[in-house]
């Protein structure tokens, strides 16, 4: 992979900030964007926008090709079985939100139980609090090691016959971690359990085949892997979603209004209420075949090496600690120096040009479990590089040095 | 961006050696607030009588700003009456906009000018001031 060559593509990254070169350690809140993306969304406004599924004159027709080529190639990427299992969201939250809504509220009642871990993104927490205060169910956490990765033999011990839904983040964004997902929807499933995953942190840096983990549901967002803000998927298996009642209404999704009795489309447009994020699927789709075009294999070669060069440097900085497993972080390391608080080191970070995420990353209960009130997260992309490791280390004994002086 | 601008000497003794913390042992108003976006935490303590600030504590979690404002501004405060408490916690959200405001009646507040220059960390300086207008507002 010619990391030299990728980073042309970002114009973003060529900017001073500060007075130093920006380094983007960020990616785990949003990701930058190619100009193949930029360009995408740029040609489907000055040629072919137009609403979708509707119009008969040309421009709709282009609009709806451009809308449902994207769905395809969601599907194919995902490795999802046919494009109808393709709902667009605008983000992970949103399609979260629409199986726990959907989903969780009619099948779950008082003595059923939620499965969720301490890790979870509030997005996959807060829905499922939601389901259980609604419906009397109970929400249950599988314990974590103490590493932060979770011990198939607690999922067995807390998955029981009266759990109705399993779900958990594919990759933690605050450790790094990757759980075994396929392993625990086999033990959900035995169990008569579905599984919901998370997959914001994941989708981005490795190659997911939701047909072999036998995810029920695979949540995930656009723009944490090149494509812009406000558009993401939904992949729900067909027997699930055909059962399932939309939670939004108008627009798109209608099939017959009556005066007091409606109906709605198929699949996968009964959950698509209202005129979709067009543009933003457009875009999604380029990014897709950027990211195709290196490789997610060779992407996550390349992260591991990054990730595991970082992890190496980072125990050179005295008094700097690491959340998470020894090794095998996913993308990102989170971390803490000691007496300085994370935003204090995400401002001095920031003064040398280096961009980090400091606070609890939506995170509360994992902070609480970490006993941490916040941490400050470096995550990694594509087109970073040893240079931006480095950077940050640099960075981080200067954080040490200034406060150290400074007291 | 000068680094010095926001970590003035004196923030850093306040964050090293915060003043006023802790809290009262019998009652007092007590306001607990956060910064839900950082995760930055303040419990704040007033003790009122005849309308003036007789004392103040405060414990809580988060950066060097948040706490050492914390510390500066349960100072500050200590001793003056309700409506000079207000009107330093006004002049104070002035000082976050960028206007030039002077504190004679506690100068050490001006260490935390450099702060507006900081969009990102205005939040942490104002939480304890925030904290201060919520509990006199409570005690009426």
């Amino acid at each position: 992979m010619n990391t030299a060559l990728i980073r042309e593509q970002f114009p973003i990254l060529h900017q001073e900030i500060n007075g130093h070169p920006l380094v983007y350690l960020d990616n785990a809140a949003t990701s930058q964007k190619p100009l193949a993306v930029i360009e995408a969304i740029k040609h489907y406004y000055e040629y072919d926008n137009s609403n979708v599924h509707r119009g008969v004159h040309t421009l709709g027709s282009r609009a709806t090709d451009a809308y449902e080529g994207a769905r395809e190639k969601v599907a194919r990427f995902l490795n999802a079985k046919r494009s109808q299992e393709i709902i667009f969201t605008r983000g992970t939250t949103t399609a979260l939100n629409l199986v726990a809504s959907s989903y969780g509220r009619a099948n779950c009642q008082a003595g059923d139980e939620i499965v969720i871990t301490p890790m979870e993104h509030h997005s996959n927490l807060i829905p499922w609090q939601q389901v259980a205060k609604a419906t009397g169910a109970t929400l249950k956490y599988i314990p974590l090691q103490e590493d932060g990765s979770v011990d198939l033999a607690d999922v067995e011990n807390t998955i029981t016959e009266n759990t109705k839904i399993v779900a958990i983040a594919h990759v933690s964004n605050v450790l790094g971690v990757v759980n075994p997902v396929k392993e625990i929807a086999a033990i959900a499933h035995r169990k008569g359990a579905i599984i919901v995953v998370d997959g914001a942190q994941s989708v981005p840096h490795m190659k997911v085949d939701v047909q072999d983990i036998d995810a029920d549901f695979y949540a995930f967002s656009g723009h944490k892997m090149c494509a812009p803000t406000g558009i993401g998927a939904l992949y729900g298996k067909k027997t699930l979603l055909e059962n399932m009642e939309p939670i939004e209404f108008g627009g798109e999704m209608i099939d017959d209004v009556g005066l007091y009795e409606s109906t709605w489309k198929e699949l996968p447009w009964k959950f698509e209420g209202g005129t979709p994020i067009i543009a933003g699927a457009v875009g999604l789709g380029a990014a897709i075949d950027f990211l195709e075009s290196i490789g997610l294999d060779a992407i996550a070669q390349h992260e591991s090496r990054l990730v595991n060069y970082a992890l190496g440097r980072l125990r050179e900085v005295d008094g700097l600690k690491i959340y998470g497993p020894a090794e095998r972080h996913v993308g990102l390391v989170t971390f803490n120096l000691d007496d300085v608080h994370p935003h204090d080191v995400a401002t001095v970070l920031d003064s040398k040009g280096v961009a980090v995420r400091a606070g609890h990353h939506c995170c509360q209960p994992l902070m609480r479990w970490l006993k941490a009130s916040a941490t400050a997260r470096a995550s990694f992309y594509l087109y970073n590089t040893e240079a931006d490791v480095d950077a940050l280390v640099s960075a981080l004994i200067q954080t040490k040095e200034y406060f150290g002086d400074a007291t | 961006m000068q680094l010095d601008d926001l970590y003035r000497r004196v923030i850093m003794d306040h964050y090293k050696n915060p003043r006023n913390r802790g809290r009262f042992e019998d009652d007092a108003v007590t306001v607990d607030l956060n910064n839900p976006t950082c995760g930055d935490r303040i419990s704040l303590q007033l003790k009122t009588k005849d309308g003036v600030v007789e004392d103040a504590r405060f414990t809580g979690e988060g950066c060097s700003i948040s706490m050492s404002s914390a510390s500066m501004m349960t100072e500050a405060v200590k001793g003056k009456t309700i409506e000079q408490a207000l009107d330093m916690a006004s002049r104070f959200s002035s000082l976050m906009q960028g206007e030039a405001v002077e504190f004679d009646d506690y100068e050490e507040l001006e260490a935390l000018s450099g702060v507006n220059k900081f969009p990102a960390r205005i939040k942490c300086a104002t939480l304890a001031w925030n904290a201060l207008r919520k509990g006199i507002d409570e005690d009426k």
